[in-house]
């Protein structure tokens, strides 16, 4: 079963993977984005660290309710209200139990990512964050380390594919060849979620 | 007609200085527009290009005479922004409405119907109306 310290350790392992990665985020923002993916998730996730440690909120739901409204505060970009949008779903579809099993997660994500492709209006192929968290959704009833992998595979995937959304869209052929950083810091999510479970 | 007050309007750009000059030219092609409370929301807390949730709530709240409130966006983070404000249910005033419209011609639109005393409906359909206003 996985408690609120669970929680807690993926929000705070994703803020570092995030701090981690933020310069390539921003590179590959650069040619198809406006160069600012990276700074602004180092900037909305630092805020997420800072206040569940501050408020060390008691349950798994709480813990993603409380990250996902930093993130929609405190980003600036498109990426806060998306990411924001998944976290909160996420975490109110967990409830309010003390504890939540891998399958019940599983569920919860699934209705956060319906949330985050109502919201930007993104479906599968479309060159964004929805291309890395369908497929980790869908392999997390296998394991994490297999959600792990397939947000990774995922988010390759993106580089031949043509934008459909956000900024990127405008670019029309030329974002080909580009991997979508989106879909890149989505899959640090989801590794992230690996790195809590200890796997 | 809503009890006398005005619709608010709340304009959310990724520059602050869209957001205020658009604020400001809406209200003086709308003449009689000097009543209607008008904020902009444009950039970020720190003066960045970007969307900011507390400002886009301040600015709602700044401008709620109960008659509801208006948001018009440009583009990107700051439709997301709102629509994410929206969906929390809490974050945004009774009858606050983002509006699909042109930034500009959106903006001027709601201010001249919304000085007239028109209700948050007649200011949304205005607004929604630019777009079908061509220009060749």
């Amino acid at each position: 079963m996985l408690d609120a310290e669970f929680f807690r350790r993926w929000m705070t392992a994703a803020a570092a993977s995030v701090d981690r990665e933020a310069d390539r985020l921003t590179a590959l923002d650069s040619p198809i984005g406006d160069a600012d993916h990276g700074s602004n998730l180092r900037r909305g996730f630092a805020a997420v660290a800072a206040a569940l440690e501050k408020e060390a909120p008691g349950t798994p739901g709480a813990v993603l309710a409380l990250a996902g409204r930093q993130l929609i505060s405190t980003v600036g970009g498109a990426s806060g209200p998306l990411y924001g949008t998944l976290l909160r779903r996420t975490g109110k579809a967990l409830g309010d139990g003390a504890e939540v099993s891998t399958e019940q997660l599983a569920e919860a994500l699934r209705t956060g990512v319906d949330a985050v492709r109502t919201l930007g209006g993104a479906a599968p192929g479309d060159k964004t964050m929805i291309d890395a968290l369908v497929p980790a959704v869908d392999a997390l009833g296998e394991s994490f380390a297999a959600a792990r992998a397939a947000a990774e595979e995922g988010a390759a995937a993106t580089t031949p594919l043509r934008a459909r959304k956000g900024r990127a869209s405008y670019l029309g052929e030329r974002s080909i060849g580009h991997r979508d950083p989106g879909a890149t810091s989505a899959a640090l999510l989801v590794a992230a979620l690996e790195e809590a479970a200890g796997e | 007609m809503s009890d006398g007050e005005l619709v608010g309007i709340v304009l959310v750009s990724h520059s602050a200085e869209v957001a205020a000059s658009v604020a400001e030219l809406a209200k003086a092609l709308s003449g009689g527009g000097g009543a209607v409370p008008v904020a902009p929301a444009g950039g970020t807390a720190s003066g960045g290009f970007g969307t900011s949730a507390e400002l886009v709530s301040a600015a709602a709240a700044s401008v709620d005479r109960g008659a509801g409130v208006a948001v018009l966006t440009d583009l990107g983070s700051a439709v997301l922004t709102v629509k994410a404000l929206l969906a929390e249910g809490d974050e945004l005033p009774e009858r606050t409405r983002l509006v699909d419209a042109p930034f500009v011609e959106g903006a001027v639109a709601a201010v001249v119907t919304a000085s007239t005393g028109a209700d948050l409906a007649a200011v949304e359909a205005a607004a929604e109306e630019a777009y079908s206003y061509r220009k060749t």
